[in-house]
């Protein structure tokens, strides 16, 4: 880790320490997505705010590294998937869109059917999303005509 | 009918495994986009023989909380027009595309687009309409800058700041008509809104409405972004947003919102602003269309002017307004589609849209001369093809509403129409063959396929449509397609008795 890519020693090892931390909170924002405020996006944009500030701090070789730029890619397309796919189940009990799972009992982690789970699609699609449009932003260049 | 929300999820898995299949062959992937899209247009066609209002509710959540889909005749004649362009689209995609290297992600772009046309046109609520719009503009956005050159780049950046702007003014009116009302469901809006009596904030609302869906519809003063966009994007993308996008998004969610929500009685003699921006967008669109040496911004032009005929009709709020509009919508939709995959097939072959560049391309290139052509005696309203009769109908409204100025204009940008295609006609197709092009060839089959079914539509809906002289409903299209349409904006807010539940 001593390249001379990223920024200083002191940011690098904040961001060693708080990525992982980042991380984790932005899975439990996930999670409690259907019990606390949060969910699906604003747990999203966090998970994605972690590999972004890697990024930063790193340089983009070793963010690729944890998450290239295809498995963002993949990633994101999944958790589109993931949440038509839930919408579409529904049809098996019915109705589109149907919430088929058991609600399950108040305030405790597993309940709500299937809105935790639209939520794990919904953060995996905006924070993989997010890392991808930060990418594209910082990473690719057009080559000008003349340049 | 649990097919509705399939015309949404369809198309938008379709999107997202394609975004997975970057790597894939080129064969794969036109097999799967031209499969999606033919199953598509085989379930639209299902869906013709549906008797009055279907409403699907969402999750089983019953309006006006929950999400409805809405079928009714406006929505089966949309929906089988998005599909039939589509699914041609793709299939001149299949050889058109192969210079470009990302096929894969031009499908899933394309299918994600179709999501949000297919989804405007089904939803029953006014935000989900305003989510489906941003995504099919969004989709059109990444298409229209497809080739990725300085001119195509800065067409999709001019498209997307105004486009965008007309997004805002859609959003703030809903936002408004929120705060008035408190519900999003279209049925309960218009049921709040025919029970309250002051008007102003409706009539603000209705004006922001129609701002926001001129500049989608690209209608005169807001036009300027269209002859950027639509020559710039790939041609099966030109002849989608041409064809079908800017109808969808602006003409039918415009005449959705102001006939069926809001109402026109609301709007009262402002209504009359529509016949105004329609004969302003006709003569403008036709008279800056006869300067144009680009084959593709001439056709942008072309579609500015027949949009204007479609408002002008629509405008005129009559029944038989009603059915010349969309009639024209539908015809437009056809040959200015064939249009556009001519100028396409001309481009593959030649590499070039500069018309003066172009001679004798007939010769050459027969069904590509034969078909446009048609598209050139269609668009211009020479019977017996289709262009003639909604023309012909538009003219008989105007009359019948006691319009006879609009009338003759409608006569004169109709000879203005004839005069700049035929100008295509005499440079790109008729005269000696240039010898920089003699070793062109015909295109392939797949474009070909996709030239001669618009062309032979183009002429059926012209003869079926004889059958109007001895009354409107023996004709078949009319009969089954346009009469079911039209009752649902003459039924204006009665819309709301067949969604909600007394």
């Amino acid at each position: 880790m001593n390249d001379r890519s990223g920024m200083t020693v002191i940011v690098k090892t904040v961001v060693r320490i708080s990525a992982s931390l980042i991380l984790l909170y932005g899975a439990y924002i996930v999670a409690y997505g259907q019990l606390t405020p949060g969910g699906g996006f604003p747990g999203g944009v966090i998970l994605g705010g972690a590999f972004i500030l890697l990024c930063l701090a790193f340089g983009k070789e070793t963010a690729f590294r944890k998450l290239s730029v295809n498995a963002a890619s993949v990633l994101d397309s999944a958790g589109a998937l993931i949440f038509l796919g839930i919408a579409l189940s529904g049809y098996a009990w019915g109705v589109f869109f149907l919430n088929f799972l058991n609600k399950g009992i108040p305030f405790h982690l597993w309940t709500a059917g299937i809105i935790p789970l639209c939520n794990i699609g919904i953060g995996l699609k905006v924070g993989a999303g997010l890392f991808g449009a930060f990418i594209a932003l910082t990473a690719f260049r057009v080559v000008k005509k003349g340049d | 009918m649990q097919i509705l929300p399939l015309f949404i999820a369809i198309p938008m898995g379709a999107a997202f495994v394609l975004a997975m299949l970057l790597k894939a062959r080129h064969s794969v992937v036109d097999i799967l986009a031209n499969v999606v899209t033919a199953v598509l247009l085989a379930l639209s066609i299902t869906l013709i023989m549906t008797k009055g209002t279907i409403t699907y509710e969402m999750g089983r959540w019953a309006p006006p909380l929950g999400i409805v889909l809405v079928l009714d005749g406006l929505t089966v004649l949309m929906l089988l027009i998005v599909n039939l362009i589509a699914f041609l689209a793709t299939i001149f995609s299949i050889s058109y595309m192969e210079r470009f290297t990302a096929k894969a992600k031009f499908y899933s772009m394309f299918m994600l687009m179709l999501t949000g046309l297919n989804g405007v046109i089904l939803t029953g609520d006014i935000f989900n309409m305003f989510v489906f719009l941003e995504i099919a503009s969004i989709a059109s956005y990444v298409l229209v800058a497809f080739g990725t050159e300085d001119e195509e780049l800065e067409a999709s950046f001019k498209y997307m700041v105004i486009s965008s702007v007309g997004g805002l003014f859609i959003l703030l009116s809903i936002a408004l008509l929120y705060a008035m009302t408190g519900t999003l469901n279209m049925a309960h809006l218009s049921q709040i809104i025919s029970s309250q009596k002051s008007g102003i904030g409706f009539l603000f609302t209705a004006a922001l409405m129609i701002t926001g869906f001129a500049i989608k519809a690209a209608i005169v003063p807001f036009h300027a972004w269209l002859p950027d966009a639509h020559p710039s994007a790939p041609s099966p993308v030109s002849a989608m947003l041409s064809g079908v996008f800017i109808k969808t998004l602006g003409i039918y969610a415009m005449m959705r919102v102001l006939v069926n929500v809001i109402g026109i009685s609301i709007l009262g003699r402002a209504w009359g602003i529509m016949l105004v921006l329609g004969a302003v967008s006709m003569v403008i669109g036709a008279l800056l269309g006869l300067g144009q040496k680009d084959y593709k911004r001439l056709l942008a032009y072309s579609s500015v002017s027949q949009v204007g005929y479609i408002i002008l009709a629509f405008g005129l709020g009559t029944p038989l307004g009603y059915l010349a509009a969309l009639f024209h919508l539908t015809n437009h939709a056809v040959f200015k589609a064939l249009m556009f995959f001519n100028a396409g097939a001309v481009e593959y072959a030649t590499g070039t849209r500069d018309l003066e560049k172009m001679g004798g391309l007939s010769e050459k290139m027969p069904v590509t001369g034969i078909t446009s052509v048609v598209g050139t005696l269609s668009i211009s309203g020479v019977p017996p093809f289709n262009g003639f009769w909604s023309k012909l109908l538009i003219i008989i409204a105007c009359i019948q509403a006691g319009r006879f100025s609009y009338a003759v204009i409608a006569i004169l940008v109709s000879v203005l129409t004839l005069a700049y295609f035929l100008k295509v006609q005499r440079l790109a197709f008729f005269g000696k063959i240039k010898e920089t092009l003699s070793n062109i060839k015909e295109v392939p089959v797949p474009m070909r396929v996709s030239l001669i079914v618009l062309a032979v539509l183009c002429l059926v809906i012209g003869l079926d449509a004889f059958r109007i002289v001895q009354g409107m409903d023996s004709s078949w299209l009319v009969r089954v397609l346009l009469n079911p349409a039209k009752e649902v904006l003459v039924n204006g807010t009665g819309y709301v008795s067949s969604i909600l539940p007394k």
